[in-house]
Protein backbone atom coordinates (compact mmCIF):
# COMPACT_ATOMS: atom_id res chain seq x y z
CA UNK A 1 0.00 0.00 0.00
CA UNK A 2 1.63 3.30 -1.09
CA UNK A 3 1.56 6.10 1.71
CA UNK A 4 -0.40 9.06 0.19
CA UNK A 5 2.16 12.23 0.70
CA UNK A 6 0.52 14.10 3.43
CA UNK A 7 1.92 16.83 5.00
CA UNK A 8 3.08 16.27 8.84
CA UNK A 9 3.54 19.66 10.83
CA UNK A 10 6.30 18.94 13.03
CA UNK A 11 6.07 17.96 16.30
CA UNK A 12 7.69 21.02 18.64
CA UNK A 13 11.12 22.48 18.14
CA UNK A 14 11.76 25.60 16.33
CA UNK A 15 10.43 27.28 13.16
CA UNK A 16 12.58 28.71 10.93
CA UNK A 17 9.92 29.50 8.40
CA UNK A 18 9.84 33.23 9.11
CA UNK A 19 12.88 33.76 9.12
CA UNK A 20 13.42 32.06 5.37
CA UNK A 21 10.94 34.35 4.61
CA UNK A 22 12.39 37.59 5.95
CA UNK A 23 15.45 36.53 4.02
CA UNK A 24 14.28 36.05 1.24
CA UNK A 25 12.14 39.43 1.10
CA UNK A 26 15.69 40.79 1.84
CA UNK A 27 16.94 39.43 -1.33
CA UNK A 28 14.11 40.55 -3.10
CA UNK A 29 15.41 44.38 -2.10
CA UNK A 30 13.04 44.94 1.31
CA UNK A 31 14.01 46.87 3.29
CA UNK A 32 13.80 45.32 7.34
CA UNK A 33 13.48 47.78 10.07
CA UNK A 34 16.44 48.22 12.05
CA UNK A 35 15.33 50.31 14.63
CA UNK A 36 16.75 48.59 17.20
CA UNK A 37 20.66 49.74 18.80
CA UNK A 38 23.06 47.89 17.31
CA UNK A 39 26.24 49.25 19.26
CA UNK A 40 29.61 49.28 17.23
CA UNK A 41 31.82 48.12 20.26
CA UNK A 42 35.29 47.27 21.58
CA UNK A 43 35.19 44.49 24.14
CA UNK A 44 38.36 42.63 25.47
CA UNK A 45 39.40 39.72 27.88
CA UNK A 46 42.80 38.20 28.95
CA UNK A 47 43.98 35.79 31.31
CA UNK A 48 46.73 37.51 33.70
CA UNK A 49 48.30 35.39 37.06
CA UNK A 50 45.80 35.10 39.12
CA UNK A 51 42.69 35.55 37.10
CA UNK A 52 40.85 36.96 34.36
CA UNK A 53 40.23 40.81 33.17
CA UNK A 54 37.52 42.16 31.12
CA UNK A 55 37.04 45.42 29.42
CA UNK A 56 34.99 47.49 27.44
CA UNK A 57 34.16 50.70 26.01
CA UNK A 58 30.91 52.95 26.90
CA UNK A 59 29.73 53.75 23.25
CA UNK A 60 26.38 53.03 22.41
CA UNK A 61 25.46 53.67 18.22
CA UNK A 62 22.16 53.89 16.80
CA UNK A 63 23.33 54.24 12.89
CA UNK A 64 25.30 57.22 12.71
CA UNK A 65 24.17 58.46 16.42
CA UNK A 66 25.88 58.30 19.65
CA UNK A 67 22.53 57.00 21.91
CA UNK A 68 24.32 56.88 24.92
CA UNK A 69 27.78 58.31 26.00
CA UNK A 70 28.61 56.23 28.96
CA UNK A 71 26.63 52.91 29.14
CA UNK A 72 27.49 49.59 30.52
CA UNK A 73 28.53 46.78 28.33
CA UNK A 74 30.36 44.30 31.15
CA UNK A 75 27.38 42.48 32.68
CA UNK A 76 27.26 40.53 35.64
CA UNK A 77 26.31 36.61 35.12
CA UNK A 78 27.42 35.42 38.40
CA UNK A 79 29.74 36.19 41.79
CA UNK A 80 32.54 34.74 39.83
CA UNK A 81 31.99 35.56 36.27
CA UNK A 82 30.96 38.30 34.00
CA UNK A 83 30.31 38.88 30.29
CA UNK A 84 31.16 41.65 28.07
CA UNK A 85 28.61 42.10 25.22
CA UNK A 86 28.48 43.26 21.82
CA UNK A 87 25.94 43.49 18.76
CA UNK A 88 22.26 43.89 18.93
CA UNK A 89 22.38 45.80 22.65
CA UNK A 90 19.02 44.51 23.75
CA UNK A 91 20.26 40.80 22.37
CA UNK A 92 23.13 41.00 24.47
CA UNK A 93 21.25 42.25 28.00
CA UNK A 94 18.65 40.10 27.24
CA UNK A 95 20.47 37.02 26.52
CA UNK A 96 23.37 37.81 29.82
CA UNK A 97 20.26 38.23 31.95
CA UNK A 98 18.58 34.62 31.41
CA UNK A 99 21.23 32.72 31.38
CA UNK A 100 22.49 34.72 34.89
CA UNK A 101 19.01 33.74 36.10
CA UNK A 102 19.25 30.18 35.17
CA UNK A 103 23.20 30.14 37.44
CA UNK A 104 21.42 31.60 40.03
CA UNK A 105 18.66 28.76 40.22
CA UNK A 106 21.74 26.29 39.36
CA UNK A 107 23.37 27.69 42.73
CA UNK A 108 20.38 27.34 44.80
CA UNK A 109 19.90 23.69 43.79
CA UNK A 110 23.38 22.35 43.81
CA UNK A 111 24.69 24.63 46.57
CA UNK A 112 28.02 25.12 44.48
CA UNK A 113 29.90 27.78 42.76
CA UNK A 114 28.78 28.25 39.08
CA UNK A 115 31.55 27.32 36.57
CA UNK A 116 32.31 29.44 33.10
CA UNK A 117 31.63 26.08 31.84
CA UNK A 118 28.12 25.99 32.63
CA UNK A 119 27.43 29.99 31.52
CA UNK A 120 29.52 28.72 28.18
CA UNK A 121 27.34 26.14 27.39
CA UNK A 122 23.82 27.76 28.06
CA UNK A 123 24.77 30.72 26.25
CA UNK A 124 26.06 28.47 23.36
CA UNK A 125 23.20 26.39 23.16
CA UNK A 126 20.10 29.68 23.18
CA UNK A 127 22.50 31.48 20.54
CA UNK A 128 22.62 28.35 18.37
CA UNK A 129 19.00 27.39 18.96
CA UNK A 130 18.57 31.30 17.16
CA UNK A 131 20.91 30.40 14.31
CA UNK A 132 22.70 33.90 14.47
CA UNK A 133 19.46 35.83 14.85
CA UNK A 134 20.27 36.73 18.05
CA UNK A 135 23.30 38.79 17.93
CA UNK A 136 25.34 38.76 20.60
CA UNK A 137 29.04 38.30 20.41
CA UNK A 138 30.31 38.04 23.46
CA UNK A 139 33.09 37.51 25.77
CA UNK A 140 32.42 35.45 28.48
CA UNK A 141 35.31 35.61 31.58
CA UNK A 142 35.75 34.00 35.87
CA UNK A 143 37.19 32.35 37.93
CA UNK A 144 35.69 29.30 39.43
CA UNK A 145 36.84 25.90 41.55
CA UNK A 146 38.82 24.93 38.20
CA UNK A 147 40.88 27.94 37.89
CA UNK A 148 40.56 31.06 35.48
CA UNK A 149 38.88 30.63 31.99
CA UNK A 150 38.07 33.37 29.13
CA UNK A 151 36.00 32.05 25.73
CA UNK A 152 34.24 34.04 22.96
CA UNK A 153 30.98 33.25 22.15
CA UNK A 154 29.60 34.29 18.18
CA UNK A 155 26.06 34.76 17.49
CA UNK A 156 25.74 31.68 15.81
CA UNK A 157 26.87 29.70 18.78
CA UNK A 158 30.62 28.09 18.17
CA UNK A 159 32.77 29.21 21.05
CA UNK A 160 36.49 29.41 21.28
CA UNK A 161 39.26 29.52 24.58
CA UNK A 162 41.88 31.60 24.63
CA UNK A 163 44.10 33.57 26.22
CA UNK A 164 43.03 36.43 25.17
CA UNK A 165 40.30 37.72 23.27
CA UNK A 166 38.33 41.14 21.45
CA UNK A 167 35.13 41.49 19.97
CA UNK A 168 33.24 43.63 18.00
CA UNK A 169 33.49 46.35 15.60
CA UNK A 170 36.76 47.23 17.28
CA UNK A 171 38.63 43.81 17.97
CA UNK A 172 40.97 44.21 14.76
CA UNK A 173 42.50 47.64 16.55
CA UNK A 174 42.25 46.30 20.64
CA UNK A 175 43.98 42.60 19.18
CA UNK A 176 46.50 44.49 17.07
CA UNK A 177 47.53 45.71 21.22
CA UNK A 178 47.28 42.01 22.38
CA UNK A 179 49.17 40.54 19.79
CA UNK A 180 52.06 42.89 20.07
CA UNK A 181 51.93 42.80 23.92
CA UNK A 182 50.26 40.21 25.19
CA UNK A 183 52.57 37.80 27.70
CA UNK A 184 51.89 34.75 29.88
CA UNK A 185 51.86 35.66 33.57
CA UNK A 186 51.20 39.35 33.55
CA UNK A 187 50.79 41.14 36.72
CA UNK A 188 47.60 42.82 37.99
CA UNK A 189 48.48 45.98 36.98
CA UNK A 190 50.06 45.27 33.52
CA UNK A 191 47.15 43.69 32.89
CA UNK A 192 44.61 46.59 33.56
CA UNK A 193 47.32 48.43 31.66
CA UNK A 194 46.94 46.56 28.51
CA UNK A 195 43.50 45.93 28.07
CA UNK A 196 43.12 49.32 29.00
CA UNK A 197 45.49 50.17 26.14
CA UNK A 198 43.37 47.48 23.67
CA UNK A 199 40.15 49.29 24.79
CA UNK A 200 41.66 52.72 24.04
CA UNK A 201 42.62 52.00 20.61
CA UNK A 202 39.70 50.68 20.06
CA UNK A 203 38.21 54.04 21.23
CA UNK A 204 40.15 56.08 19.46
CA UNK A 205 40.73 54.04 15.65
CA UNK A 206 37.28 52.50 15.81
CA UNK A 207 34.03 55.13 14.70
CA UNK A 208 31.50 52.74 17.01
CA UNK A 209 33.82 53.20 19.75
CA UNK A 210 34.07 55.53 21.97
CA UNK A 211 34.09 57.54 25.80
CA UNK A 212 35.54 55.69 28.25
CA UNK A 213 36.99 52.13 29.44
CA UNK A 214 35.11 49.90 32.41
CA UNK A 215 37.24 47.30 33.39
CA UNK A 216 36.16 44.05 35.59
CA UNK A 217 39.24 42.09 37.39
CA UNK A 218 38.10 38.87 38.74
CA UNK A 219 40.54 36.54 40.84
CA UNK A 220 40.21 33.54 43.31
CA UNK A 221 37.01 34.58 45.80
CA UNK A 222 37.53 37.95 44.81
CA UNK A 223 35.70 40.67 41.97
CA UNK A 224 36.54 44.85 41.30
CA UNK A 225 34.26 46.36 38.93
CA UNK A 226 35.83 49.44 37.77
CA UNK A 227 33.59 51.14 35.89
CA UNK A 228 35.34 54.36 34.08
CA UNK A 229 38.28 53.31 35.14
CA UNK A 230 39.78 55.55 32.67
CA UNK A 231 38.22 59.04 30.83
CA UNK A 232 40.20 59.66 27.96
CA UNK A 233 37.59 61.62 26.37
CA UNK A 234 36.04 64.35 28.80
CA UNK A 235 33.84 67.45 28.29
CA UNK A 236 36.45 69.93 26.86
CA UNK A 237 33.27 72.98 26.86
CA UNK A 238 32.46 73.04 30.51
CA UNK A 239 32.41 76.85 31.48
CA UNK A 240 34.03 77.27 34.67
CA UNK A 241 31.64 80.18 35.30
CA UNK A 242 28.80 77.69 35.16
CA UNK A 243 25.49 77.84 33.53
CA UNK A 244 23.60 80.17 35.48
CA UNK A 245 20.66 82.50 33.27
CA UNK A 246 19.65 85.80 34.81
CA UNK A 247 15.61 86.28 34.92
CA UNK A 248 14.42 88.30 31.70
CA UNK A 249 17.68 86.80 29.70
CA UNK A 250 15.36 85.67 27.19
CA UNK A 251 12.82 88.09 25.42
CA UNK A 252 9.00 87.46 26.29
CA UNK A 253 7.28 87.72 22.95
CA UNK A 254 3.21 87.22 23.96
CA UNK A 255 1.91 85.89 27.00
CA UNK A 256 -1.42 83.57 28.03
CA UNK A 257 -2.60 82.58 31.53
CA UNK A 258 -5.38 79.97 31.11
CA UNK A 259 -6.93 79.89 34.58
CA UNK A 260 -7.36 76.17 35.93
CA UNK A 261 -10.82 75.09 36.38
CA UNK A 262 -12.27 73.18 39.13
CA UNK A 263 -13.06 70.09 37.70
CA UNK A 264 -13.66 67.40 40.67
CA UNK A 265 -16.07 68.59 43.48
CA UNK A 266 -15.60 66.60 46.67
CA UNK A 267 -17.96 65.85 48.48
CA UNK A 268 -17.36 65.29 52.05
CA UNK A 269 -19.66 62.51 54.08
CA UNK A 270 -21.19 58.82 52.77
CA UNK A 271 -20.28 55.41 54.89
CA UNK A 272 -16.75 54.90 55.59
CA UNK A 273 -15.61 51.58 53.72
CA UNK A 274 -15.26 48.47 55.37
CA UNK A 275 -11.80 47.14 57.33
CA UNK B 1 36.84 47.27 2.64
CA UNK B 2 34.52 44.75 3.53
CA UNK B 3 35.65 42.32 6.66
CA UNK B 4 32.61 40.56 6.83
CA UNK B 5 33.11 40.61 10.77
CA UNK B 6 28.99 39.12 11.27
CA UNK B 7 29.83 36.13 9.01
CA UNK B 8 29.54 33.23 10.65
CA UNK B 9 32.36 31.32 12.09
CA UNK B 10 33.84 29.06 9.60
CA UNK B 11 36.61 27.00 9.35
CA UNK B 12 38.73 26.79 6.14
CA UNK B 13 39.97 23.89 6.89
CA UNK B 14 42.72 21.21 6.14
CA UNK B 15 41.91 17.92 8.33
CA UNK B 16 43.30 14.87 7.88
CA UNK B 17 43.00 11.09 8.89
CA UNK B 18 45.45 8.43 8.05
CA UNK B 19 45.64 4.88 8.97
CA UNK B 20 48.87 2.94 10.32
CA UNK B 21 50.13 -0.37 11.02
CA UNK B 22 48.02 -0.59 14.73
CA UNK B 23 46.24 2.25 14.91
CA UNK B 24 45.50 6.53 13.15
CA UNK B 25 47.00 9.56 13.31
CA UNK B 26 44.35 12.65 13.08
CA UNK B 27 46.25 15.86 11.56
CA UNK B 28 44.54 19.42 11.33
CA UNK B 29 46.10 23.06 10.76
CA UNK B 30 44.45 25.94 13.69
CA UNK B 31 42.74 28.34 11.66
CA UNK B 32 39.42 29.97 12.08
CA UNK B 33 38.32 32.55 10.24
CA UNK B 34 34.82 35.23 10.15
CA UNK B 35 35.04 36.66 6.39
CA UNK B 36 39.02 37.41 5.72
CA UNK B 37 39.67 37.84 9.41
CA UNK B 38 41.04 35.10 11.56
CA UNK B 39 39.02 34.97 14.36
CA UNK B 40 41.23 32.59 16.24
CA UNK B 41 44.83 31.27 15.07
CA UNK B 42 45.03 28.54 17.67
CA UNK B 43 42.24 26.77 17.43
CA UNK B 44 41.77 22.76 18.00
CA UNK B 45 39.90 20.95 15.58
CA UNK B 46 40.38 18.19 16.75
CA UNK B 47 38.12 17.30 19.70
CA UNK B 48 37.63 14.34 21.98
CA UNK B 49 34.34 12.28 21.86
CA UNK B 50 35.46 9.62 24.02
CA UNK B 51 39.05 7.93 25.55
CA UNK B 52 39.58 6.55 22.32
CA UNK B 53 37.85 7.96 19.72
CA UNK B 54 38.34 11.85 18.38
CA UNK B 55 36.50 13.97 15.19
CA UNK B 56 38.03 16.27 13.05
CA UNK B 57 35.82 19.48 12.51
CA UNK B 58 35.40 21.34 9.55
CA UNK B 59 32.54 23.77 8.13
CA UNK B 60 30.80 26.08 10.29
CA UNK B 61 32.44 26.00 13.33
CA UNK B 62 29.08 26.39 14.80
CA UNK B 63 27.57 23.92 13.30
CA UNK B 64 30.97 21.33 13.92
CA UNK B 65 30.85 21.83 17.61
CA UNK B 66 27.36 21.01 18.37
CA UNK B 67 27.42 18.22 16.40
CA UNK B 68 30.20 16.89 18.37
CA UNK B 69 28.94 17.77 22.09
CA UNK B 70 25.73 15.80 21.16
CA UNK B 71 27.71 12.99 20.21
CA UNK B 72 30.04 13.08 22.96
CA UNK B 73 26.94 13.24 25.30
CA UNK B 74 24.82 9.98 23.33
CA UNK B 75 28.46 8.24 23.94
CA UNK B 76 29.28 8.47 27.62
CA UNK B 77 25.48 7.83 27.87
CA UNK B 78 26.12 4.66 25.57
CA UNK B 79 29.97 4.06 27.19
CA UNK B 80 27.90 3.73 30.86
CA UNK B 81 25.08 1.68 29.65
CA UNK B 82 27.92 -1.10 27.83
CA UNK B 83 30.30 -1.09 30.63
CA UNK B 84 32.94 -0.78 28.27
CA UNK B 85 34.68 1.64 25.22
CA UNK B 86 32.35 2.21 22.53
CA UNK B 87 33.70 1.31 19.13
CA UNK B 88 34.86 3.82 16.42
CA UNK B 89 32.09 2.29 14.00
CA UNK B 90 29.24 3.21 16.56
CA UNK B 91 30.68 6.88 17.20
CA UNK B 92 31.21 7.49 13.70
CA UNK B 93 27.18 5.91 13.00
CA UNK B 94 26.49 8.81 15.53
CA UNK B 95 27.91 11.75 14.25
CA UNK B 96 26.27 10.07 10.69
CA UNK B 97 22.99 10.21 12.37
CA UNK B 98 23.01 14.02 13.74
CA UNK B 99 24.77 14.93 10.20
CA UNK B 100 22.12 13.49 8.14
CA UNK B 101 18.71 14.02 9.93
CA UNK B 102 19.91 17.48 9.68
CA UNK B 103 21.40 18.02 6.54
CA UNK B 104 19.33 21.26 5.51
CA UNK B 105 20.20 22.84 8.92
CA UNK B 106 24.10 21.91 9.03
CA UNK B 107 27.11 22.45 7.34
CA UNK B 108 29.63 20.56 8.89
CA UNK B 109 32.51 17.90 7.67
CA UNK B 110 33.78 15.54 9.55
CA UNK B 111 36.67 13.32 10.34
CA UNK B 112 36.10 10.06 12.95
CA UNK B 113 39.26 8.03 13.81
CA UNK B 114 39.92 6.29 16.88
CA UNK B 115 41.02 2.75 17.96
CA UNK B 116 38.97 0.11 19.42
CA UNK B 117 39.70 -3.55 20.32
CA UNK B 118 37.52 -5.18 17.98
CA UNK B 119 38.44 -3.92 14.65
CA UNK B 120 41.93 -1.63 15.57
CA UNK B 121 42.47 1.68 14.01
CA UNK B 122 39.69 2.93 11.84
CA UNK B 123 39.03 5.89 10.04
CA UNK B 124 35.42 7.44 8.67
CA UNK B 125 34.76 10.06 6.96
CA UNK B 126 31.61 12.23 6.87
CA UNK B 127 31.22 14.20 4.42
CA UNK B 128 28.14 17.13 3.88
CA UNK B 129 25.25 15.21 3.01
CA UNK B 130 25.50 12.93 5.63
CA UNK B 131 27.29 9.55 4.11
CA UNK B 132 29.59 7.88 5.48
CA UNK B 133 32.92 6.29 4.26
CA UNK B 134 35.27 3.73 5.68
CA UNK B 135 38.54 4.85 4.64
CA UNK B 136 42.23 3.82 5.07
CA UNK B 137 43.06 7.61 4.81
CA UNK B 138 40.77 10.72 4.37
CA UNK B 139 41.35 14.22 3.79
CA UNK B 140 38.69 17.31 4.21
CA UNK B 141 38.55 20.75 4.11
CA UNK B 142 39.49 23.58 1.65
CA UNK B 143 42.61 22.56 1.80
CA UNK B 144 42.15 18.87 1.29
CA UNK B 145 42.02 19.69 -2.97
CA UNK B 146 45.68 20.45 -2.69
CA UNK B 147 46.66 17.10 -1.00
CA UNK B 148 45.09 14.24 -3.40
CA UNK B 149 47.50 14.04 -5.62
CA UNK B 150 50.19 13.91 -2.92
CA UNK B 151 48.38 11.00 -0.99
CA UNK B 152 47.86 9.38 -4.07
CA UNK B 153 51.67 9.12 -4.29
CA UNK B 154 53.14 8.94 -0.65
CA UNK B 155 50.70 6.69 1.19
CA UNK B 156 51.44 3.25 1.96
CA UNK B 157 49.72 0.85 2.99
CA UNK B 158 51.24 -0.36 6.71
CA UNK B 159 53.38 2.52 7.71
CA UNK B 160 54.95 2.92 11.02
CA UNK B 161 53.52 5.35 13.68
CA UNK B 162 56.33 7.72 12.67
CA UNK B 163 56.09 7.57 9.16
CA UNK B 164 52.15 7.97 9.65
CA UNK B 165 52.69 11.34 11.90
CA UNK B 166 55.25 12.84 9.24
CA UNK B 167 53.43 12.04 6.75
CA UNK B 168 50.27 13.94 8.27
CA UNK B 169 52.75 17.04 9.29
CA UNK B 170 54.18 17.25 5.75
CA UNK B 171 51.08 17.58 4.32
CA UNK B 172 48.77 19.75 6.58
CA UNK B 173 52.20 21.82 6.12
CA UNK B 174 51.91 21.88 2.15
CA UNK B 175 48.37 22.44 2.34
CA UNK B 176 48.68 25.69 4.91
CA UNK B 177 51.22 26.52 2.37
CA UNK B 178 48.65 26.82 -0.52
CA UNK B 179 45.53 27.38 0.76
CA UNK B 180 44.77 30.83 1.95
CA UNK B 181 41.86 29.67 4.51
CA UNK B 182 44.40 26.82 6.18
CA UNK B 183 47.01 28.48 8.83
CA UNK B 184 48.53 28.80 11.86
CA UNK B 185 50.08 25.29 13.29
CA UNK B 186 49.92 21.90 12.89
CA UNK B 187 47.89 19.70 15.58
CA UNK B 188 47.93 15.50 15.46
CA UNK B 189 46.36 13.52 17.44
CA UNK B 190 47.92 9.68 17.26
CA UNK B 191 45.42 6.76 18.51
CA UNK B 192 46.13 3.23 19.37
CA UNK B 193 45.89 0.06 21.63
CA UNK B 194 48.39 2.42 23.91
CA UNK B 195 46.14 5.40 24.29
CA UNK B 196 46.13 8.82 22.85
CA UNK B 197 49.31 11.01 22.26
CA UNK B 198 48.43 14.42 21.29
CA UNK B 199 51.50 16.48 19.41
CA UNK B 200 51.66 20.07 18.64
CA UNK B 201 54.18 21.80 15.68
CA UNK B 202 54.24 25.53 15.91
CA UNK B 203 54.71 27.46 12.64
CA UNK B 204 58.24 28.13 12.57
CA UNK B 205 58.88 24.83 13.04
CA UNK B 206 57.23 23.58 9.88
CA UNK B 207 59.02 22.38 6.48
CA UNK B 208 59.65 25.26 3.83
CA UNK B 209 58.00 24.92 0.50
CA UNK B 210 58.16 26.42 -2.63
CA UNK B 211 59.13 30.25 -2.40
CA UNK B 212 58.48 30.17 1.12
CA UNK B 213 60.92 32.71 3.07
CA UNK B 214 62.40 31.52 6.43
CA UNK B 215 60.64 32.56 9.85
CA UNK B 216 62.80 35.79 10.72
CA UNK B 217 62.03 38.42 14.43
CA UNK B 218 59.08 40.78 13.63
CA UNK B 219 60.01 44.01 13.49
CA UNK B 220 58.06 44.38 16.97
CA UNK B 221 61.11 42.24 18.34
CA UNK B 222 63.51 44.63 17.10
CA UNK B 223 61.81 47.63 18.30
CA UNK B 224 60.72 46.59 21.40
CA UNK B 225 63.32 43.49 22.74
CA UNK B 226 62.56 41.35 25.32
CA UNK B 227 63.87 42.84 28.45
CA UNK B 228 61.83 46.21 27.58
CA UNK B 229 58.99 44.61 27.40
Amino acid sequence: MTKAAIHVPPKGGFSFDLCRRNEMLAQNGLKPPCSFKKTGTTIVGLIFQDGVILGADTRATEGPIVADKNCEKIHYMAPNIYCCGAGTAADTEAVTDMVSSQLQLHRYHTGRESRVVTALSLLKSHLFNYQGHVSAALVLGGVDVTGPHLHTIYPHGSTDTLPFATMGSGSLAAMAVFESKYKEGLTRDEGIQLVSEAICSGIFNDLGSGSNVDVCVITKGHKEYLRNHQQPNPRTYVSSKGYSFVKGHTEVLTTKITPLKEKVEVIEGGDAMEE
Amino acid sequence: MDLHLDAPHSMGTTIIGVTYNGGVVLGADSRTSTGVYVANRASDKITELTDNVYLCRSGSAADSQIVSDYVRYFLHQHIIQLGQPATVKVAANLVRLLSYNNKNMLQAGLIVGGWDKYEGGKIYSVPLGGTILEQPFTLGGSGSSYLYGFFDQAWREGMSKDEAEELVVKAVSLAIARDGASGGVVRTVTINSEGVSRKFHSGDSLPLWHEELEPQNSLLDTLMPEDSQ
